[in-house]
């Protein structure tokens, strides 16, 4: 039995660790909440020189060559920052996308510039409200001109091109569209939590390049969907601990009656019932880690657990710390605030809860067949 | 990251395999598994677990932990937990001994003298001798140290009275380890005392409790002016609290999380089997919420026990994620049943033989699991537990800090 990270990558992850307690304090986070700047320009180039968006990139597209595992690591360290930037949009989805379904030509002229954070990518799905994944599309594309309107798009006001789902002859397709051209317009929307932004995007006639193979859309959608809740998991994972852990510290701190609040049993039994959320979300996104990086067949149903844990986990997090707190985890001053944000834009980012425990059972089920 | 075993953990797996193939039959589909709360005790079912035990023990694979000099292999934490999935594949009587081998053993090797080791590990080990614990009172549960049950010394012996209760196997028990008050002038914890006492001394009374399922696991034992040699303490007079500890930490780790009869694919295959306003019930979405739910939250508890099976394999002690198996084990476990029985509709009402879905795997479970959530430290001693080891929080404020025992509050109801 080998469930656990090993010596090297533990060590990967606590270079990322320092990197962003140097680059990527909260303060950080908290400059792009309060301001009109979409996500901290600086902490992306940052963590590109250190290679991070390119750490699965095969070397031979400028990326380091690494797996699954290490990128893991990577992304807890990045949720544990509140990091404000496109990482999930370019690395787990965009990127992701392309090294699924890419052409050759297609993978040398975007996969180099997504590793050096050149490019931002995004992934534009999502129509209406109450949609969670590839079902209800109606953007078209014929003749590799795409038509529709996408909203929201996460990272899509700063994105340079787009993995974007529309209809084709043969029915759902993906394609790559570069949103620097004229058939693209597009506007800021405002997000739950301003340290991540959304935009709406209209497609009018925009060139657009087919990604893999005609009509099998909905397969490669759910496919890039389920690599991403892996990963975006673990950014969960890290959110988490480091708002459990920063609650624990201000219980520990704060005295009423003549004690610490941590010493009360109607307190401390909550701490106890959240660290046991996150240790159950964690060996659940372990799991998905080892399948996603061994490309397992039950990399389906893995992605699903890690992904209904994380969000569990997280939202809650999030909740307790601001209880905890009391008064002041209510204010804007507080950090209690970021967290709570994060967690619930993370719950629904990849499609909702709801939409990931059907998944989970319709797999299930065919696992039962099989 | 695998879940494979190392080249040597792979070898003692084929090792244990071929003894257990030449020496036990294959599993029967119909085995009802693991005897969580000691209920299946009849003469037959003693004997024959006896019979095992010694088989085992002879060819080495009894306690295989413990020292090679008591009868053990001196083997690994991890090469212990590979033998017990390994005899788990294979038809076995039910475990009568994991009171004594999980806890009266591990307590008397660290504790005991060399002729107390000498006189009882190795009839625990080969099964000749059957243990069972005597810690709780009625009114010292989760205050085990509240314990009330009285040492009197009397030149070499301790005359003792008082009551027990929550006995494991105390009717076919051979020893018991005992915690007693042998100083009530002292603070609570400083007036233990810690003995061996055998079952069979004039003076012991066992009677069985009828569990709220009709299950008798467990048995009350009274005490009347029985008779202790001093040769069987443990541990100096007064520090029977720390040997107790021991005993205790060793409990947490032999229960574990595992072992609750049905599980969540038990859920499911139940879920597509009966119908909902017409419809297989797995189609209904609220159905379909709360099996991705359960499915979920049981991985996770299979997959922490993943990862300290890992730390063991690694040869580190494992961290603190290894304490919360039984705490959300036992309540899913109690989650799962509620909802099996619910998946049946009405029927679900029943308890019989042929009308109830499921062959009553659900409602027999619902009936067993509020045992599993009190024994062994209830879900509220879990939650301190956690948050005071793992978490370091500053424990709660007492009311029974730095009194004697005797002027300890004790409310109307004493």
């Amino acid at each position: 039995m080998n469930f656990d990270f090993s010596e090297d990558q533990k060590l990967l992850q606590q270079t990322a660790r320092d990197f962003l307690d140097e680059h990527s304090p909260l303060s950080v986070c908290r400059e792009v909440l309060e301001s009109d700047q979409p996500y901290s320009q600086s902490l992306f180039k940052a963590a590109a020189e250190m290679g991070y968006q390119g750490t699965v990139i095969p070397e031979e597209y400028g990326g380091a060559g690494f797996g699954y595992l290490e990128l893991a690591v990577v992304a807890e360290e990045l949720g544990r920052a509140l990091a404000p930037i496109p990482f999930s949009s370019s690395v787990y989805l965009a990127t992701e996308a392309i090294l699924l379904a890419g052409s050759e030509e297609q993978k040398q002229s975007h996969l180099p510039r997504l590793a050096a954070g050149e490019a931002i990518g995004t992934f534009a799905l999502v129509e209406k409200a109450g949609q969670n994944g590839p079902e209800g599309v109606e953007a078209t594309c014929k003749g590799g001109k795409l038509t529709g309107t996408k909203l929201p798009v996460p990272d899509g006001d700063v994105a340079d091109f787009a993995v974007v789902a529309a209809r084709s002859d043969e029915g759902l397709s993906l394609f790559l569209v570069d949103l620097d051209q004229d058939g693209v317009t597009r506007e800021p929307v405002g997000s739950f939590d301003p340290s991540r932004s959304m935009a709406q995007i209209r497609f009018d006639g925009a060139d657009a390049s087919l990604l893999g193979t005609a009509g099998e859309g909905a397969a490669l959608a759910e496919r890039v969907l389920d690599r991403a809740a892996v990963l975006v998991g673990f950014e969960q994972l890290g959110g988490a601990d480091r708002a459990f852990e920063m609650t624990k510290d201000f219980m520990n701190g704060r005295y009423a009656f003549g004690r610490p609040i941590s010493s009360f049993q109607a307190l401390k039994h909550r701490l106890a019932d959240l660290w046991c959320e996150i240790q159950l979300t964690r060996s659940n996104c372990y799991y998905g880690a080892w399948a996603l990086s061994n490309d397992a067949p039950e990399l389906g149903i893995a992605a699903c657990i890690s992904r209904i844990a994380a969000c569990k986990a997280y939202d809650l997090a999030g909740v307790e710390m601001i209880q905890l707190h009391g008064g002041v985890g209510y204010t804007w001053e507080y950090d209690c605030h970021m967290f709570y944000r994060r967690a619930k834009l993370l719950s629904v980012i990849l499609g909702s809860p709801a939409s990931w425990k059907d998944r989970l059972v319709t797999r299930l089920q065919a696992q039962n067949a099989a | 990251m695998d879940f494979n075993d190392t080249p040597e953990e792979a070898a003692f797996r084929a090792e244990a395999r071929t003894w257990l193939e030449k020496n036990a039959a294959p599993k029967d589909p119909d085995d009802p598994g693991d005897d969580i709360l000691g209920e299946r005790t009849s003469p037959e079912i003693i004997a024959a677990a006896k019979e095992w035990q010694k088989k085992k023990a002879d060819a080495g694979w009894a306690c295989i932990t413990w020292p090679e000099e008591y009868g053990g292999r001196g083997a690994t934490p991890i090469q212990n937990v590979i033998w017990g999935q390994e005899e788990s594949n294979y038809s076995v009587p039910p475990n009568i001994f994991g009171i004594g081998i999980g806890m009266c053993g591990p307590t008397v090797l660290t504790h005991g003298t060399d002729d107390q080791k000498k006189r009882w590990i190795p009839k625990l080990l080969s099964g000749e001798e059957v243990w069972c614990q005597l810690f709780s009172e009625p009114s010292a549960g989760s205050d085990l140290a509240g314990l009330r049950t009285t040492a009197v010394r009397e030149g070499d012996e301790w005359v003792i009275n008082g009551q027990k209760i929550w006995t494991t196997g105390a009717q076919f028990s051979d020893w018991g380890i005992l915690v007693v008050r042998s100083d009530a002038d002292v603070a609570k914890h400083a007036g233990l005392s810690y003995f061996v006492v055998d079952m069979h001394s004039p003076g012991i009374e066992v009677r069985p409790i009828t569990q709220i399922n009709k299950g008798q696991g467990f048995n009350e034992v009274f005490f009347t002016d029985v008779r202790i040699p001093d040769a069987n303490r443990l541990s100096e007079v007064g520090n029977g609290w720390a040997v107790a500890i021991t005993t205790l930490m060793n409990e947490r780790a032999s229960i574990g999380g595992g072992g609750t009869g049905g599980g969540v694919d038990d859920l499911i295959e139940l879920a597509a089997s009966v119908e909902l306003d017409g419809r297989p019930a797995i189609e209904n979405s609220s159905v379909r919420e709360k099996i991705a739910d359960l499915y979920t939250r049981s991985r996770g508890v299979q997959y922490t026990g993943y990862r300290s099976l890992t730390a063991l394999s690694r040869g580190t002690t494992p961290g603190p994620e290894a304490s919360l198996g039984k705490l959300v084990g036992a309540a899913l476990a109690q989650e799962m049943a509620s909802f099996g029985i619910e998946l049946g509709g009405v029927t679900g009402a029943t308890l019989d033989e042929g009308a109830t879905p499921g062959d009553s795997l659900f409602q027999e479970m619902y009936l067993a699991i509020p045992g599993l959530r009190i024994a062994g430290g209830t879900d509220e001693v879990l939650r301190n537990i956690i948050s005071e080891r793992v978490l370091g929080l500053p424990p709660e404020t007492r009311a029974d800090k730095g009194i004697a025992f005797k002027d300890i509050p004790t409310g109307p109801a004493s």
